[in-house]
């Protein structure tokens, strides 16, 4: 299929100035891009859990798999293992991703799995209207929450580099152009590739006035030294008022998970003469 | 007269009990018999004793008996925990280093010394010398060895030979015939099962009694073609394994109740978005962690009602490794062509007994095959045309974009909660459970045995076949069992328990589940025959039953 318009006809209910608009435009954007560069859409799925996020499932007009809460990643390395010509993009949410899922996130990471998740990170729920996430400051105040959390965010960062990503980025749904980039990059990289995009929920978190003055891109290093890399990640965690800096912090190549499995499916009868013969070495 | 005989190998854990039990059942094999074993060990990996009967009969064997002909005592235990099994004539061959009792002793400390062998072929020697005791000619053990002991048969015979040589036949065991069965595990008829019916990929965690298929599936990667995966949970599992069939593959995942229980919320997934998959669970002893290693048949409610909201599910509870072979490849036809979740419920009676598998008699299968689109017109997942089931395609089929969804969806795949599209799908979904069960029709989904008129019958499930069906030839009864439990042969199961004026369930749980499910369907059972200690029931112990009951 070619020169398609990529959007469905479902109407849209996110909220006016929701950062996922801008998510939803960036990855149209490198779609488009792909099909001009002779890339068949019809080889893209797209897969995402529950939660605002998600509903990028019913609005890009590509395969897709709306799964279940926290589950997009599993569903998404299944595909890969089911079919290795398939670029499998995981839409995720924070709370998805980062609470509910977080042990899948973490063994597709130690996999290398050959997918791309891009975490749609707002540091709120926002469609079960605003309770904290695993990246929420300290002392957020949200509906479960109404005194302020009790618990300090994780740096998602630190964690895919302590898992095994092999390409690990972030980005800003205000710095389109970058975003772009590191969500192309995630797609062109052959491994697990994970982009944590800081996203404004413009109904229970809009942090646009926290974010602009801090945002900073990476400079020029060596993105396979995860050395520089872990002290790069290290310098906001998500809770200070340090710097916060956008771009791809580390990557390198390494065997993926999915491409150690070659096995050829045999057809029936190949299979009931093989099961005859194993039945054979039983007597 | 009937040869039927029963042999006791005991040990601790540790001693190699299981391939001690799977060398005597193919002696046995190699003079015609059928046979069937039986393993129990505690949930331990070194200490506790680990004992296996093997019977052998000259008609196929599903379930051990109580009573035992031959004894093979590795340590005191053995013959001190099982003496009640033993009779008059029960042949006790024992080590003497360790086992003072009546019967043959052989040291086999001084058989591993004089041919210089590792401890580890101790029971070799004691196998040797129950084979001369049974009267099996060194021929064929040498034979049984040199084909099912790869590494060091040599050696091994050789011990075998001290063991041998020390011990005269006491009570031969009759040659009924040249015919050699396959003998197998019911984990393995249930994979090889999954491989005929089309399986490509096995996603699976640890969990007894489902591990050894698992663990079969991953060493037989390479031969069946089929990719084999133990990822991070259950939960894991099971997504995986709906995203491989999404993208085109035939997956299978495996787990016990407690695993099964974390996948609940995907089986509810794979109902709304009618995506196939064939799924595994073998019960052993809850609630909880229960019994791991010891056998229940508690999950059938579970199983009949797990996941959120109301869909479509195949179930199926084989009774023998034969059925778990047939059905197990029926059950992969099934989830494809209805794309609808198939469960094979098994227990660890059936999972991890061995068996008696005729090589020449694998079951024919009617394959209906998956219903695939064919590229006409534009593609919508969830096209409701009047067929039985929405067309499939996979992603990267050009030209068909396949949206498949967890929320109600209209027919593109898309999110909706518009109330006339909402209703329409669920009809849709719901529709399938009527033309599964007309399709049952053509299988065998309830097996009969035994006299029409007899006024009492017994009716049970899943491997408890194997007791009811023995118990009912000695007492004159019909035994009946659904092997389908959903959709649920109502109409059958009334014609084949018609005329019984006294219905006694048979099953290995504390509340009956069977007979509630039965009287939900307007079937009355009278008496509840009960076992849930986490052993099985023997033919002999549902005799005992049955006649407390007032058989």
């Amino acid at each position: 299929m070619t020169g398609r318009h990529l959007i469905t006809d479902a109407q849209n209910t996110w909220c006016p100035g929701c950062g996922n608009f801008s998510i939803q435009h960036t990855l149209k954007n490198v779609l488009t891009d792909l099909e001009q560069e002779g890339e068949d859409l019809d080889q893209i799925v797209l897969v995402s859990g529950i939660g605002c996020h998600a509903k990028i499932a019913d609005y890009l007009d590509i395969n897709s798999f709306y799964s279940i809460h926290g589950r997009a990643i599993p569903v998404a390395s299944g595909i890969k293992l089911a079919n290795r010509d398939l670029k499998v993009i995981c839409c995720v949410g924070d709370g998805d991703a980062y609470a509910e899922g977080l042990d899948h996130l973490i063994f597709a990471a130690k996999r290398n799995i050959d997918i791309t998740v891009i975490v749609h990170n707002n540091r709120v729920y926002g469609l079960t209207t605003g309770q904290y996430t695993p990246t929420s400051p300290h002392g957020f105040k949200g509906k479960s929450t109404p005194m302020g959390t009790l618990e300090y965010p994780l740096n998602p960062l630190e964690l895919m580099l302590a898992s095994g990503g092999t390409y690990i980025a972030r980005g800003y749904t205000q710095k389109r152009d970058q975003l772009k980039s590191l969500i192309r990059g995630a797609i062109d990289h052959k491994g697990f590739a994970f982009v944590d995009v800081l996203q404004i929920c413009a109904t229970f978190f809009n942090m646009t006035s926290q974010y602009n003055p801090r945002v900073y891109p990476l400079q020029e290093y060596d993105r396979s030294d995860a050395g520089i890399a872990c002290e790069k990640v290290r310098e906001w965690d998500y809770n200070s008022d340090a710097p916060i800096a956008l771009g791809l912090f580390y990557q390198r190549s390494a065997l993926t998970f999915d491409e150690q499995f070659r096995h050829q499916s045999l057809h029936g009868k190949e299979r009931q003469i093989l099961i005859e013969e194993f039945l054979a070495t039983r007597q | 007269m009937a040869q039927d005989v029963s042999v006791l190998v005991g040990g601790k854990a540790g001693d190699g009990i299981n391939s001690a039990g799977a060398v005597v059942a193919q002696l046995l094999n190699s003079v015609g018999y059928h046979t069937c074993t039986y393993y129990e060990y505690p949930s331990l990996i070194r200490g506790g004793h680990n004992f296996a009967i093997i019977r052998g009969a000259d008609h196929p064997v599903d379930v051990h008996r109580n009573m035992v002909d031959y004894v093979i005592a590795l340590n005191m235990d053995t013959i001190s925990l099982h003496s009640g099994r033993f009779h008059e004539k029960t042949v006790t061959v024992f080590n003497s280093d360790v086992v003072k009792a009546p019967g043959q002793g052989i040291s086999v400390s001084a058989a591993l010394t004089s041919e210089n062998a590792p401890a580890i072929m101790g029971n070799s020697a004691l196998i040797g010398a129950f084979a001369s005791s049974a009267g099996i000619p060194w021929d064929t053990v040498s034979e049984v060895f040199n084909r099912h002991i790869p590494k060091g048969a040599d050696i091994n015979l050789r011990v075998a030979r001290k063991g041998y040589d020390q011990v005269t036949a006491v009570h031969p065991i009759n040659r009924i015939g040249d015919r050699r069965f396959s003998l197998i595990s019911g984990n393995e008829a249930i994979a090889l099962g999954l491989i005929h019916g089309g399986l490509s990929a096995y996603v699976s965690y640890p969990m007894t009694p489902s591990s050894s298929l698992l663990h079969f599936l991953a060493e037989h990667a390479d031969r069946f073609g089929i990719t084999v995966i133990h990822p991070e949970n259950e939960i894991a599992v099971i997504l995986m394994a709906l995203g491989i069939s999404y993208a085109g593959g035939r997956p299978a995942i495996g787990t016990s109740g407690g695993g099964f229980c974390l996948m609940t919320e995907g089986l509810s997934l794979a109902g709304m978005a009618e995506i196939p998959l064939v799924i595994v669970v073998s019960q052993r002893t809850g609630p909880s962690t229960g019994l791991p290693t010891f056998t229940g048949q508690s999950d059938l409610h579970f199983i009949l009602h797990a996941g959120q909201g109301e869909f479509p599910r195949f179930v199926v509870a084989p009774g023998t490794a034969r059925e778990a072979y047939a059905w197990s490849a029926v059950a992969m036809d099934i989830a494809g062509h209805y794309q609808v979740p198939a469960i094979i419920l098994a227990d660890k009676t059936l999972s991890e007994g061995t068996f008696s598998l005729d090589p020449v008699q694998l079951p024919e299968v009617p394959f209906r095959g998956p219903v695939l689109w064919d590229g006409s017109n534009t593609y919508h997942r969830y096209a409701d045309n009047g067929s039985v089931v929405s067309h499939q395609a996979f992603p990267g089929t050009r030209g068909a974009v396949v949206k498949v969804n967890s929320y109600a969806h209209d027919e593109t795949g898309i999110t909706t909660e518009e109330a006339a599209i909402v209703a329409q799908m669920t009809r849709k979904r719901m529709r399938k459970a009527a033309h599964l069960a007309e399709a049952m029709e053509a299988y065998d989904t309830v097996i009969t045995d035994g006299p029409v008129h007899a006024g009492t019958m017994l009716v049970c499930w899943g491997s408890v076949q194997g007791a009811c069906t023995e118990a009912a030839h000695e007492l004159g009864l019909r035994a009946v069992r659904p092997v389908v439990l959903s959709p649920f042969p109502e109409i059958r199961l009334k014609q084949a328990l018609e005329g019984a004026r006294r219905l006694i369930s048979v099953e290995e749980n504390a509340t009956g589940q069977l007979a509630a499910l039965l009287r939900l369907h307007g079937i009355t059972v009278d008496t509840m025959v009960l076992q849930y200690d986490g052993r099985p029931l023997t033919p002999e112990m549902l005799v005992e039953r049955l006649k407390e009951a007032g058989v």
